[in-house]
């Protein structure tokens, strides 16, 4: 059998690869699941004004993305990365081994993180970054000591939330939301409640290590984790009466009729109070061009300066209709992919 | 007494063994009590089963037929030639020039004078005019200009068009937007709602079969409507026409190798072992070595039909090769004999006897592992074929190598988007593709009734 099958697929990669040398005239999209609508909405209106292909646009995540964004140069890799956080040096280094030098990174706008509860469910409106630190903590800060997270109601630490049951579903850690919800929630809170400080002492002073500990999560059942996709999360949230599911903005504002949203210090998530930086929770995101392909692949370049312009990205345009916060610094965005401008000032 | 006791030979015992075949003794009763209790049992998991295939059934019937339906609304376009050619040029690469937000005003007055038709008012429903707008689909701005493209000469004129209504109205349609939920939903408000039932009394809304599901490509979240499974049907396709035509041919020559002329020694048994072995790899396994050879090795295009189709062979291929030398090993040795003792070759007793008269099994094997094949979404998610793909492949050859979709991953890609709207037409989608595994299967019955031979 081995040997039957070495010779059928020599012969079939034989008989296909002659063919398979003509020019790809498509642009290849990767990465991201949290910006895969807006590139495809992008896309969609790409393929209808020009005279370029659709171009493919595959999901993945943010690593995967860029992994293969990563893997070199030539029409079998692709050309754009999409990602829900900014590159990394390490695969920055990465890219240079492999070959890719030049990256264009285009910031195209902010998302923001939200967390709900089923429509009869409880309503959250005096939630703030301690309060989930408190919440989904594997450790927390209880008279001056840090002992096992013993809370089992909102209630148990914060009298203005509602007394019922911690149930609650943050992404999985292969999710970009995940690290945002990690830094900007779960970190701050451990920083209010001076949990962090505490961990800092025990870990004789090592600051990572007391940052690691901040953001380790319960693992008594009350916090679950998603490595599904957002519609995972509102299905269990569907399921639990007193859940509480951590989106992107532009989930909630699809499913509105089927969730309640929190409020966090506050302030009610909306993409005007992530524009102007009210509501705390949120993150830029990017596409990764690969610039040795300009040029080579037809409508690479007219693709991210379409994905950027006014009328798309613009606080009018169908992205913000669907949920991006536009990003106030368009117009130098604009130019810098008018211009290729690569990264790291070369 | 009755003849059954005066047979038998021992003098039954009073009471234990009344002898009689009419009153069954306990160990009899017993016996026949457990296969009642099997029967019972059995029925109860044939109950089980399907019980649970007509609730999939329902479930994925009631929430699939509607994508089958789609609203429409229909609104006579005038075709404004100051704001499609300034220069009155008919130049289509001018016209060209205008982008799909150019045509949106276009189609915003065209809702506007069908209200005035209508005697509808705007201002007493509490509909504003951005959300007039939104109840016709984004698609109809680009229907608008794909039509002037094709046809610059009707610049100018009104023109009747068909557009599809955006998915929150569709759904009101449908029930899966009330105007309760619109209370609370931020994408359609209860006015549209009765705008839209006002559209319909003066009948310039309409529901009706949706051929566009079956042949439109997919569309990105802002317009699930316009989604169909066009691209994915075709992807699906192509794979199964390179699987069919790969897989058969090595398949049944590997196996009549095998079968009829390979030795039998140590060799020959570990490839059997091999092949069966194979046969229960996971699927995923076949997609990561599709990725390794076909894509990273061969350099083969990602997305595309036939790297899908080259790992479905890999995985189809110990399908057929063990139904094939199934039906070869059921062709009884005397025909191979009479065939060999009239003179023929080894190689003609098998072409000319063994083959046809094994083919059926071969047939209804191939088409099992084709079904299986079409199913098949795991390894496809490594080879790029998960994808926003709205670019129809061209004729194949050369489409074998453009970009595509596939059925089921369509169906996984559906589930994971934002808007409800596409819950319902994953749930169409699964069900066009329970049409096709029950064409095929029942494909491979009438050819298994039609030539199976019995000796």
């Amino acid at each position: 059998m081995s040997l039957v099958k070495l010779t059928a697929s020599a012969l079939a990669i034989a008989a296909v690869s002659a063919t398979a040398a003509s020019a790809r005239d498509n642009v290849q999209v990767a990465g991201s699941s949290t910006v895969l609508p807006y590139a495809s909405i992008v896309a969609e209106a790409f393929g209808e004004n020009f005279d370029f292909p659709t171009p493919v646009v595959e999901s993945g995540g943010s690593s995967a993305g860029l992994k293969r964004f990563c893997e070199g140069v030539g029409e079998n890799t692709i050309d754009i990365a999409n990602a829900s956080r900014a590159i990394k040096d390490s695969e920055i280094k990465a890219c240079a081994e492999a070959g890719v030098t030049d990256i264009i990174e285009v910031r195209i706008g902010y998302d923001g993180i939200v967390f709900a509860s089923q429509t009869d469910g409880p309503a959250f409106t005096a939630l703030e970054a301690a309060d989930i630190f408190n919440a989904l903590s594997d450790k927390v800060l209880v008279d001056g000591a840090l002992v096992d997270n013993p809370h089992q109601q909102w209630a148990d630490f914060n009298a203005e939330l509602p007394a019922v049951d911690i149930i609650a579903f943050p992404p999985g850690t292969k999710h970009g939301t995940r690290e945002v919800f990690e830094d900007k929630v779960v970190l701050a809170g451990c920083e209010e409640t001076g949990a962090f400080e505490a961990f800092k002492a025990a870990n004789g002073g090592d600051k990572k290590a007391a940052e690691k500990a901040c953001i380790a999560l319960r693992t008594d059942g009350k916090s679950v984790d998603v490595d599904g996709d957002y519609t995972e999360t509102l299905a269990r949230i569907d399921a639990n009466p007193n859940g509480v599911g951590i989106f992107g903005l532009a989930f909630y504002e699809n499913n509105t009729d089927k969730l309640k949203v929190a409020t966090m210090g506050g302030v009610v998530p909306s993409t005007e109070s992530i524009a102007t930086g009210e509501y705390p929770v949120s993150r830029p995101l990017f596409f990764y061009v690969k610039k040795a392909h300009i040029g080579v692949i037809p409508g690479l370049k007219e693709y991210a300066s379409f994905f950027v312009a006014d009328e798309i990205a613009g606080g009018d345009g169908p992205l913000a209709a669907y949920g991006l916060v536009a990003d106030p610094e368009l117009a130098a965005t604009q130019a810098a992919v008018e211009a290729e401008d690569v990264m790291g000032g070369m | 007494m009755t003849d059954a006791t005066a047979n038998t030979p021992a003098a039954p015992k009073e009471g234990k063994h009344a002898g009689s075949l009419f009153d069954a003794d306990a160990r009899t009763q017993k016996r026949n009590a457990s296969e009642a209790r099997f029967r019972a049992l059995g029925l109860g998991a044939i109950g089980i089963g399907v019980a649970a295939l007509i609730v999939l059934l329902v479930s994925i019937l009631s929430q699939g037929l509607p994508a089958f339906q789609q609203t429409f609304i229909t609104l006579d376009v005038y075709l404004d030639e100051a704001k499609l050619d300034k220069n009155g040029e008919r130049d289509i690469e001018k016209i060209k020039k205008v982008s799909t937000f150019g045509y949106a005003p276009l189609i915003k007055n065209a809702m506007t004078s069908r209200n005035e038709e209508l005697g509808i008012d705007m201002a007493a429903l509490g509909v504003s005019d951005k959300e007039m707008s939104a109840m016709v689909s984004k698609e109809a701005a680009a229907q608008l200009r794909r039509f002037v493209i094709a046809n610059p000469d009707r610049i100018g004129d009104t023109v009747e068009f068909e557009f599809l209504a955006s998915g929150r109205i569709d759904g009101y349609y449908k029930g899966r937007v009330t105007l309760e939920s619109a209370e609370r939903d931020s994408n359609v408000s209860p006015g549209q709602l009765q705008y839209a039932d006002a559209l319909k009394e003066g009948g310039a809304l309409s529901t009706h079969f949706n051929w566009g599901f079956l042949t439109m490509a997919d569309a990105s979240e802002n317009r699930p409507e316009a989604a169909g499974i066009g691209v994915a049907m075709i992807g699906s396709l192509y794979m199964m026409l390179v699987v069919l035509f790969l897989a058969l041919p090595i398949g049944v020559a590997a196996s009549i190798y095998l079968e009829e002329f390979a030795p039998k020694n140590w060799f020959t048994d570990m490839i059997e072992v091999n092949i069966s072995n194979l046969a229960a790899v996971p699927s995923i396994v076949f997609g990561i070595l599709g990725l390794a050879i076909f894509i990273n090795y061969a350099g083969l295009p990602q997305s595309a039909p036939i790297v899908g189709g080259l790992v479905l062979t890999l995985m189809t291929l110990p399908t057929i090769i063990i139904s094939t030398r199934a039906s070869l090993k059921s062709v009884p040795p005397s025909i191979r004999d009479a065939a060999l003792g009239v003179g023929a070759s080894k190689m003609q007793s098998v072409f000319h006897h063994v083959l046809p008269l094994a083919m059926p099994g071969i047939l209804t094997g191939t088409i099992i592992g084709l079904a299986q094949a079409l199913g098949e979404t795991a390894p496809l998610m490594l080879i790029g074929m998960v994808a926003f793909v709205r670019e129809f492949p061209s004729a194949p050859p050369e489409g074998f190598f453009d970009p595509a979709s596939a059925l089921p991953v369509q169906v996984y890609n559906w589930t994971t988007r934002a808007d409800p709207a596409f819950v319902e037409r994953a749930s169409g989608a699964i069900i066009v593709l329970l049409c096709f595994l029950l064409c095929m299967n029942f494909l491979a019955i009438i050819l298994r009734r039609r030539f199976e031979r019995r000796w």
